[in-house]
């Protein structure tokens, strides 16, 4: 019996488990708690303060970081609305169309993102803008993140489709409902927490990025990952540690939000 | 209820049947228009001519992979000789993408395994524990990373504080902090493959080997490396790619020596080189060489399906 017991485990997996979280978390934390040093250097520790929170705020640079801040913020709403409706009716393609023409290449399609490199796809569209003369601004950025965010609200929203039987939508067109009325009427409530976390997904991975944006956005504009960069290219600085602690916060309230609304859907079924 | 199903199962009516194409057609605008043309304008653009001051000239032209493979001398009238400089920067690339894939596999594996063999609520937890670093923006991750590693940083502070070491250990603009960079950035991506595959993984087969004396070492490296081997390659394929063309890690923890990829293409872009054909044509060498992977990866999955 007690051999039994013992055939999943082996020795050693449980600390290289630890071992794992400890790598991935510690540079985090540490960040974390430098944000907090009340001290002109990033290297001494001259006990707690808020003052870098305050520079960020209120600071020198404060105008560069806000403005930078709005951009990212109002190209992430604007890139996860988009992907999410795109995403939405294309799950509902692959999902609740029966087969078509063109089926098995769409799906490789929407997964296209995934696969060219980040600094591929950052190349071709600078190069592309460039050739039909397309001005880079904020709306080269906004198509940019809209394409590479379709994958990602993809995921949670097919997922969830894939949980909710077709019998519903069934039932609705034997009670003479028309297609949109089923589609509006039940898939779309029952597909609301997938949608929400696909949405969440697609904006944390709007935010996100760096290297597309730093590629196809225009001269004077910038986002809060490229400001960051351009301020780091100067040698880390302890309001850099500030910034970092709260759109690291940002990430993951937006991350666990999309896990328990994920989860909230699954518990009512 | 069963009844219902198999009917509508049977008579093949989905909901939507022949809206398939209309409900593609927003993603066919948005992804055909700004990836898959502006990749197939990317290609048209490595066969052009540059001009002097960072544009082009718009005739056809083999000077940018010429540039890669040959060294034909400062004047261009020498006899061709391979250029080393780029394959190098290629061979580094891959090189430090697959050191960096190494060390993901030595942590991710048993790091999958165990999660994979708790129950319920904890698996999840654990799960999600793995996933959140993912989701933090890279960028801010290699900054911590870089502020980590200093030479006065906080591990050589608590290194020398605890006595272990007298001097600090230089670790960054070195080929192991960039790798350690790529390692930190994907090691969820090993994780997560490996998780799928042992979730699915019969333990009936690990109890039927221990019941015929197998040690575990015998089980592990006979029975259970060979049955999760497609998510074993999944997680390496989904570190190696993105390590590939990694900008951020090289640009960041390295310096000069462990230039790679990425920061070859930019330099072509953003940097002094101004050399928008020969950086296109980077970018199509890196693209083919990650086709080449995930075909590859294609074959041995449907492989594995067949079995």
């Amino acid at each position: 019996m007690a051999k039994k017991l013992d055939i999943r485990r082996f020795p050693g997996f449980l600390p290289i488990t630890y071992l794992c979280l400890f790598l991935l978390y510690a540079p985090l934390i540490i960040v974390m708690i430098y944000s907090f040093n009340d001290s002109n250097s990033i290297t001494n520790w001259g006990g707690l303060s808020l003052r870098w929170y305050e520079d960020v705020f209120w600071g020198v640079e404060s105008e560069k970081f806000k403005t930078a801040a709005m951009n990212s913020l109002l190209i992430a709403v604007a890139a996860a609305i988009t992907s999410t409706s795109i995403a939405t009716m294309a799950a509902t393609a692959m999902l609740r169309a029966g087969r078509f023409r063109g089926k098995s290449i769409g799906f490789a399609l929407i997964n296209l993102p995934l696969m060219v490199p980040e600094i591929v796809t950052a190349v071709a569209l600078l190069i592309f803008f460039s050739m039909i003369g397309f001005t880079t601004g904020y709306l080269t950025i906004l198509l940019a993140h809209i394409v590479f965010c379709i994958p990602f609200a993809y995921l949670p929203i097919a997922a969830r489709m894939q949980s909710i039987e077709e019998v519903y939508e069934q039932a609705a067109l034997d009670l003479y409902a028309s297609r949109l009325d089923a589609f509006r009427l039940i898939l779309l409530p029952l597909m609301t927490p997938g949608i929400i976390s696909g949405f969440l997904l697609a904006f944390i991975i709007s935010l996100d990025d760096f290297i597309i944006t730093n590629f196809v956005k225009g001269a004077g504009i910038e986002t809060l990952p490229t400001a960051i960069f351009g301020a780091v290219k100067q040698g880390i600085k302890p309001n850099i540690m500030a910034i970092s602690t709260l759109l690291l916060l940002v990430s993951v309230v937006f991350v666990t939000l999309s896990y328990l609304v994920g989860r909230m859907g699954q518990n009512k079924k | 209820m069963a009844g219902a199903l198999t009917t509508s199962k049977a008579s093949n009516n989905s909901t939507y049947a022949g809206l398939g194409n209309l409900l593609m057609l927003p993603s066919w605008l948005v992804i055909g228009f700004f990836l898959v043309l502006p990749v197939g304008m990317m290609l048209i653009y490595s066969f052009l001519t540059k001009e002097f001051r960072g544009g082009i000239i718009w005739e056809f032209s083999l000077a940018a992979y010429d540039q890669f493979f040959f060294d034909r001398g400062l004047f261009g009238d020498d006899p061709a000789r391979i250029e080393w400089t780029y394959i190098k920067i290629f061979w580094r690339s891959i090189w430090q993408a697959g050191v960096a894939t190494f060390f993901c596999l030595l942590i991710g594996f048993p790091t999958a395994w165990f999660i994979a063999t708790r129950t319920g609520n904890s698996r999840s937890i654990w799960l999600f524990l793995i996933t959140i670093p993912y989701w933090v923006n890279l960028l801010i991750r290699t900054i911590s990373m870089k502020f980590l590693i200093r030479d006065t940083g906080p591990l050589n502070e608590f290194l020398i504080s605890t006595g272990i070491i007298s001097d600090p250990i230089h670790i960054i603009n070195t080929n192991f902090a960039v790798q350690l960079g790529l390692f930190y950035s994907y090691l969820p991506f090993m994780v997560l493959p490996i998780y799928a595959s042992v979730e699915r993984y019969n333990f009936a087969l690990s109890e039927a080997a221990a019941d015929l004396y197998a040690s575990r070492i015998t089980t592990l490296r006979q029975i259970i490396l060979p049955t999760v081997k497609p998510g074993i390659i999944a997680g390496c394929i989904l570190v190696f790619v993105p390590s590939l063309g990694a900008f951020l890690a090289p640009d960041l923890l390295g310096g000069a020596k462990t230039f790679m990829i990425g920061s070859l293409i930019e330099e072509q872009f953003k940097g002094n080189a101004g050399n928008w054909p020969f950086g296109a044509a980077v970018s199509m060498i890196l693209l083919s060489m990650v086709l080449i992977v995930l075909t590859y990866y294609a074959r041995q999955q449907s492989k594995s399906g067949e079995r």
